[in-house]
């Protein structure tokens, strides 16, 4: 381990870090109103850092869903990282041991992915600890005084506080849609087949986690067929 | 103790995702509506668990409209991840004042 690097990766993580706190907080909150205990939620975390596929997984948790729904729900909405995973393998560097690739992997988000791809050099093992271990730090600690401070607060802060994690999709979103119309086109899609399995009594049967997957799954798909993606994106 | 079997199972399909191609399978995908496929994910999975769910997310639609709204905005603008969360949770308490 070399000091110099850990520190650069210290330093590098300490804005996700913050971020990952204030956003994770939100995701405490959500997971307490849904009846996880506080050491529920930080282990949920934890374990998992990432922020849209913990959500969805809270809906079928609070739904009570079935255990392949959950393995579903969790492989369509993170199969991006694997996508993320394989561009990073390709700029560790070469002395970064099969062990060492079994700790990266673990937080291997999306801000920790496109900091460590914005590096200017190979990446080195020192430099990737120390790059995610505030984040992981921030992300469970922030879930954890959420999920406790969720009860506790009054209901209008409680109410503010439960967009955060809304708005940070909005905020991944958005500048993507307004750069690609593809983009725009299969986010609207998907939208709009949310919003139709959850208004039409028809489809009142489709648990979140089955309509996630289904919107998910359409739009791309659609996106794919009608505007595929050239190479090197 | 099934929460916890979630938790596994939701840790387990997550971290084989990541640690996979890092590990055993290095070769880059090559298919390119695979490739366009994956790239669309995230924005559409995204939306679809914001619509219609943010909504009712708060106390009453109006002050949720207004949050949406501030996120839209801002995001439009390019503001970070946490300036477009924290000015959603904004519009929401403050319209809830006015309620």
């Amino acid at each position: 381990m070399k000091k110099k690097e850990i520190q650069q990766g210290l330093r590098d993580g300490i804005p996700i870090a913050l971020g990952y706190f204030s956003v994770s907080f939100s995701f405490g909150i959500m997971a307490a109103g849904g009846g996880l205990s506080v050491f529920q939620a930080a282990l949920t975390s934890l374990t998992n850092m990432t922020s849209a596929g913990q959500f969805a997984g809270l809906q079928i948790i609070i739904a009570g869903g079935a255990f392949l729904e959950m393995a579903l729900t969790q492989l369509i909405i993170n199969l991006r990282y694997a996508l993320m995973s394989l561009s990073l393998s390709q700029k560790l560097s070469r002395n970064v041991t099969m062990g060492q690739r079994l700790v990266i992997a673990f937080a291997n988000t999306d801000e920790i992915f496109a900091v460590a791809m914005s590096h200017g050099k190979e990446l080195s093992f020192s430099y990737m600890a120390g790059l995610q271990v505030l984040p992981v730090l921030g992300w469970t600690l922030g879930t954890a005084c959420g999920a406790a401070a969720g009860n506790l607060l009054p209901a209008s802060i409680n109410n503010a506080l439960s967009v955060a994690l809304y708005g940070m999709f909005i905020a991944v979103v958005v500048p993507a849609a307004r750069k690609a119309k593809p983009v725009l086109f299969a986010a609207v899609l998907s939208a709009l087949l949310s919003c139709l399995f959850y208004y039409v009594p028809a489809f009142s049967g489709l648990s979140a986690g089955v309509s996630i997957i289904i919107c998910t799954v359409a739009a791309s798909a659609a996106g794919a067929v009608l505007w595929p993606v050239e190479e090197d994106t | 103790m099934k929460v916890y079997m979630y938790i596994a199972v939701m840790a387990l399909v997550t971290y084989l995702i990541r640690v996979i191609p890092l590990t055993v399978f290095h070769e880059r995908i090559e298919n390119r509506y695979l490739r366009s496929f994956l790239y669309y994910v995230p924005y559409t999975c995204l939306t679809a668990m914001t619509f219609p769910a943010i909504l009712y997310a708060t106390g009453n639609l109006k002050s949720a409209l207004a949050g949406v709204a501030a996120a839209v905005v801002l995001a439009f603008y390019k503001k970070s991840l946490v300036t477009v969360a924290a000015a959603a949770c904004l519009a929401v308490f403050v319209t809830e004042l006015f309620l």
